[in-house]
């Protein structure tokens, strides 16, 4: 990691993928759930890639496979269930998914570390914070315990822990939910990883407390230049945070943009139909916009495109063709044939 | 009425009243010999009033009440005092038949359309159960032709009727919490959360139906939820909760365009706004520390202990819920209901100064 590597905000003029290596490329890939239902599709051939010291969002709602992509990039995927069936995870240029067990395990946390969403529930209620945190130095850095502690006291310390020492030996309950996502985003830190991914990081917290736990995020990323994936359906919170966004749906990236160009005129009807539906003051007292229909059942994806059945702009080749990413704009691309007319506004 | 005169803009009497409702929970210490140690004050001296046909929101972090109150309202908790008065009748007080009948009028529609609904039952089944309780309301014959005409009613498909909770989305849940809090054909509905278990897609479908609804039935709503757009897209009025209390109260415009209680100033600065541009633009304020546990609230005002603006009048005096002394000449929307001794406007959005609030505990 280079110290003075840091990642400009986006502005239209520099794309953030310019001319910088990857840190990780996700390429076509593909999970499913092997189910009694049948096999539910999904990841059905994801390409992602995050550079250091950028944010990438992730957004989808329940079941658009943007959780089960964070998880396979993890190699924290339920398996079985789960199986990845094809695609490539790069990291630093190694394909994670060929490497042994034991390699992956060192790649994880170390490398690249996950913050869930729900902080109570992911960190292990009957040993103290102290004790976890420390446990990240003693297991991959061979340190002893006490000085496990001592790096404990002081990660706490990094993330506005307040009291820290007095508060080291306290049980995951004894915290507030904020404070608990600051834990989680300590442990995550532990090892200086290269690349974070959070998985909801605030959708469990009041939003003043989001906006605290979100700053800090964005303060140590940009401090130790990490890459982040944001996964998330909150539309606000991408706004405030992202470089650039993928739209997730069935399993798919149907739209994926710099974060400025896709809030101003977004290319997919379902993007388009996202961002209609949220309430706005000038349009009180009338109907929200909402898009119809449920999202598809991975077990049944429709045939063509999958956003057909509830796609304002559907006609007779998106019940039948898959759309394949076309490019849009340099740094941008949509899964819809009918990408030129949802830009020129088109619903 | 003296209370929230300062926005009364709706044309309807109050249907309901809420007086001084005060919550406490128990603490309590021992087995054998339990003593009462302190209390959980959930709520603690809440009043407001609920207009005819109006949508009364009520937004406030987790802890501060505001589920507390709506259980109250329903008849689901006790309040420790105070009055809830329903076409001026107090029913806190009342029992046996006459609660039932008031009960019939006050229905209630959950947060979380997954553990709300019994996984046994099928949708005829849950739906068609208020009228067991109310038999009057629909003789035995009808009931299964009325469940078919409420499912209709929330967009359901009729046929559905003997199917199970599992084999519907989180969206088509909600819409049967929904039907089934329709089944009486209540007056008011109080919708603790109703949208927020559910994705940005369907959430719009449910805020329609229930706008929708409203219309065709004259309802009024209390609609309780921490997502404040959605808040202010469905409520005529609106109510902020911290810690127990109103911190202010008055019709959206007032609230989002011209807060002037610091909580709420700082409540709106930390909504995400889906707009990247303002990304630098806006003045959030961050709040400094967590909420004080309801068990043992600061003395005076309850947000004293996160204000940028606290003094040692603060500490000493409870701020009363009314019109700031400094507004009450005006004729603006800042002439509203706000409890705090140094009420003034802030704008709140898209500001230019970034006003940091780090306040001394």
């Amino acid at each position: 990691m280079t110290q003075n590597d840091h990642q400009p905000r986006t502005d239209e003029a520099a794309p953030p993928t310019a001319g910088r290596p990857g840190l990780l490329d996700v390429r076509d890939l593909r999970v499913e759930f092997r189910t009694r239902d049948g096999i539910a599709q999904a990841v059905n051939g994801v390409d992602l890639a995050v550079t250091a010291g950028q944010t990438l969002a992730v957004l989808g709602e329940s079941g658009s496979g943007k959780s089960v992509t964070a998880q396979a990039v993890m190699g924290i995927l339920d398996s079985p269930p789960g199986f990845v069936t094809g695609g490539e995870i790069l990291f630093q240029g190694r394909d994670l998914l060929k490497l042994g067990k034991e390699e992956r395990r060192k790649v994880r946390g170390a490398k690249m570390a996950m913050i869930f969403q729900d902080a109570l529930s992911s960190l292990n209620p009957v040993l103290s914070v102290g004790a976890q945190l420390g446990e990240m130095y003693t297991v991959h850095e061979g340190l002893s315990r006490k000085a496990a502690r001592g790096k404990a006291v002081e990660l706490m310390q990094r993330v506005g822990i307040p009291a820290a020492e007095a508060r080291v030996s306290d049980y995951p309950h004894q915290f507030s939910g904020g404070m608990r996502q600051r834990i989680m985003i300590a442990m995550a830190l532990a090892l200086e990883p290269d690349l974070i991914i959070a998985d909801e990081p605030t959708t469990a917290l009041d939003v003043t407390v989001q906006a605290q736990v979100m700053d800090l995020l964005a303060e140590l990323q940009r401090e130790f230049t990490m890459g982040l994936i944001l996964i998330t359906h909150d539309l606000g919170v991408v706004a405030d945070v992202a470089d650039t966004i993928a739209v997730m749906y069935a399993g798919r990236i149907v739209e994926t943009s710099p974060v400025h160009q896709l809030y101003k005129a977004p290319a997919h009807p379902y993007t388009r139909g996202l961002l209609d539906s949220i309430p706005r003051v000038d349009l009180k007292g009338q109907q929200l916009y909402a898009i119809k229909g449920l999202p598809p059942n991975l077990t049944a994806i429709p045939p063509g495109c999958p956003f057909n059945p509830r796609c304002p702009l559907a006609r007779d080749i998106c019940r039948t063709d898959l759309p394949p990413l076309y490019e849009v704009a340099p740094g941008r691309a949509s899964a819809c044939h009918f990408w030129k007319e949802t830009l020129d506004g088109a619903r | 009425m003296e209370r929230g005169e300062g926005a009364a803009r709706k044309a309807g009497e109050p249907i309901l009243e809420i007086r001084d409702l005060v919550k406490h929970y128990p603490l309590t210490q021992g087995i054998v010999f339990r003593k009462q140690i302190g209390a959980v004050k959930a709520v603690d001296g809440v009043s407001f009033d609920l207009h005819k046909g109006e949508t009364l929101g009520i937004v406030g972090e987790s802890g501060c009440g505001k589920s507390t109150v709506a259980k109250m309202l329903v008849g689901l908790e006790q309040p420790t005092s105070g009055q809830i008065l329903y076409q001026g009748e107090d029913i806190t007080r009342l029992s046996g038949r006459a609660l039932k009948a008031v009960r019939r009028n006050i229905q209630m529609v959950f947060q979380d359309p997954y553990t709300s609904l019994n996984p046994r039952m099928t949708v005829g089944d849950i739906v068609g159960e208020p009228y067991e309780i109310h038999p009057e309301v629909a003789p035995k014959g009808e009931r299964r032709k009325k469940v078919q005409d409420l499912l209709d009613v929330v967009g359901l498909n009729p046929e559905y009727i003997n199917r199970y909770p599992h084999q519907f989305s989180g969206g088509q849940r909600q819409r049967i919490g929904i039907a089934r809090g329709l089944a009486l054909r209540p007056e008011i509905i109080v919708a603790d959360e109703p949208v927020s278990a559910l994705d940005v897609s369907v959430q719009a479908q449910v805020v329609n139906l229930l706008e929708q609804l409203q219309d065709e039935f004259d309802l009024s709503y209390v609609f309780i939820a921490h997502d404040l757009s959605v808040v202010r897209h469905i409520s005529d009025r609106v109510a902020v909760m911290y810690l127990g209390r109103l911190a202010e109260i008055g019709t959206d415009a007032q609230i989002y365009e011209h807060p002037t209680h610091p909580y709420t100033q700082a409540l709106l600065s930390a909504v995400p706004v889906p707009d990247p541009e303002a990304r630098d633009r806006r003045g959030r304020i961050l709040l400094a520390g967590d909420v004080p546990s309801p068990a043992d609230p600061p003395s005076g005002c309850r947000f004293r202990t996160r204000c940028w603006k606290a003094q040692a009048l603060c500490a000493e005096v409870v701020p009363p819920l009314e019109v700031p002394e400094r507004f009450r000449d005006s004729e603006g929307p800042e002439r509203h209901d706000s409890a705090c001794h140094f009420a003034a406007e802030r704008d709140a959005v898209g500001s230019e100064q970034d006003e940091r609030g780090g306040c001394p505990a």
